[in-house]
């Protein structure tokens, strides 16, 4: 069975001043609508402050399958975090 | 309809306008891009966050020029991977102006024609390679005691990059530390050239707080609108507090003869800025401000190249869609 409304990805800012976060996704026949139907289905608590719907055939994803080449060079790089520095014993702030 | 007009709250006048956006900030909560602002609220961000982005990516070209010439292959991979932050946090505060309706040509013609500053920090030269563990050190620390500051700021796009900036930065701060620390524990002249470092960038680095609050033009109002939550002498003071520890605990002498403990302030005293100097390299008389400039426009007009593909490029993938 296909349908003939488009996937949306919702995306809820659940408060002022954090990001939008990704809670799941609906269909629809435009953009205005997602934004209603997103009301409905994941703000009925008011869990939201702000709404976006993007179309699912928008988003760009990289696979886990990439892991590998995408993200392997990152490991070797201990020296990019704060904990890989020894300190004197009397700093106390650094 | 205007960009500015977007999230209007229906039937109200400018007055009213203001009136909530500024209840909105004074109850701690963010101000997000859609929202109606006033104009000078726009513009004032807009200044700050590009000028904060430019002072990322001028930034680093003193370090760049240590890449070749890091004593070890490890120091190289290091600061190779300090330089590739700063290039990622000129990114993000990029992307955050964008958020307010400026583009990003925009903003660097803005840096080219030099109507947009950046850090006048990043106009002194790197001479030696204990200024690269100077900067690392002391700016990366004065950027970070500004920026922690700045997590508060009122503008949710600003406050979020700034979240994201500050993680990445303690890195920067131990890195340069370490440096420092190598150098202090090496010969005679290896402490010679670290304690030189820091003899050059004491001051500067101090200035990069900005003018005393008694002579900042901006302060008040930005104070109010909750973009800056802490005073330029504040966040310079709170700097010296925590240096001074990590200075004597390496054995660095921090340049200034008026520097000692004020046990009834809680604070150290410090001696007076040369304000001259500040007002000279701010206004493109720094040593290297030429040369930073210079370079910038440089390698942006020889990426044109590769600006040009991806538009010849755009448009025939456009035009085969439309054949299709
Ligand atoms: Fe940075
Ligand atoms: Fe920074
Ligand atoms: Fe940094």
């Amino acid at each position: 069975m296909t349908s003939h409304t488009q996937l949306y990805e919702i995306f809820i800012r659940s408060q002022r001043g954090l990001d939008h976060k990704h809670v799941g996704s609906l269909h629809a026949d435009d953009a205005e609508q997602a934004l209603q139907y997103a009301r409905d289905v994941y703000t009925r608590r008011s869990e939201g402050v702000s709404i976006w719907a993007v179309k699912s055939s928008d988003i760009a994803a990289s696979q886990e399958s990439d892991c590998g080449s995408f993200y392997d060079p990152l490991d070797d790089k201990p020296y990019r975090h704060a904990s890989h520095y020894d300190l004197p014993d009397e700093v106390k702030s650094l | 309809m205007d960009r500015r007009d977007i999230g209007r709250f229906v039937g109200m006048d400018q007055a009213e306008e203001e009136k909530v956006f500024q209840e909105r900030v004074d109850a701690e909560e963010k101000i997000e891009p859609k929202d109606w602002m006033p104009d000078k609220y726009r513009k004032t961000l807009i200044r700050q966050i590009s000028q904060h982005a430019h002072s990322e990516v001028i930034g680093m070209q003193p370090e760049g020029n240590w890449l070749t010439r890091a004593p070890t292959l490890h120091r190289k991979a290091v600061l190779l991977a300090k330089v590739q932050d700063e290039g990622g946090h000129g990114l993000y505060l990029y992307s955050a102006a964008e958020t307010m309706g400026v583009s990003r040509e925009e903003m660097i013609d803005d840096l080219h024609e030099e109507r947009a500053k950046y850090a006048s920090i990043f106009n002194y030269p790197t001479l030696t390679w204990s200024d690269i563990g100077a900067i690392g050190w002391l700016v990366d620390s004065a950027a970070i005691v500004n920026q922690i500051s700045l997590q508060r700021t009122s503008y949710g796009p600003y406050a979020r990059a700034m979240v994201r900036i500050c993680k990445e930065e303690s890195f920067h701060q131990r890195q340069g530390y370490n440096i420092m620390m190598t150098l202090m524990r090496g010969s005679d002249e290896q402490k010679a050239m670290a304690q030189d470092s820091v003899n050059r960038f004491w001051w500067p680095v101090l200035m990069m707080f900005g003018p005393h609050d008694s002579d900042s033009v901006h302060s008040a109002q930005n104070m109010k609108w909750k973009i800056k939550r802490q005073s330029n002498d504040d966040l310079r003071q709170k700097f010296i507090d925590q240096t001074v520890e990590q200075a004597n605990a390496i054995g660095i002498l921090l340049p200034d003869p008026d520097l000692k403990w004020n046990e009834e302030r809680g604070h150290y005293d410090f001696g007076e800025i040369d304000w001259e100097e500040f007002r000279r390299s701010m206004s493109g008389g720094g040593p290297c401000s030429r040369l930073r400039l210079a370079h910038h426009r440089q390698v942006h007009e020889e990426g044109e190249w590769v600006r040009e593909a991806m538009r010849v490029y755009e448009n025939k993938k456009r035009s085969n869609q439309e054949a299709a």
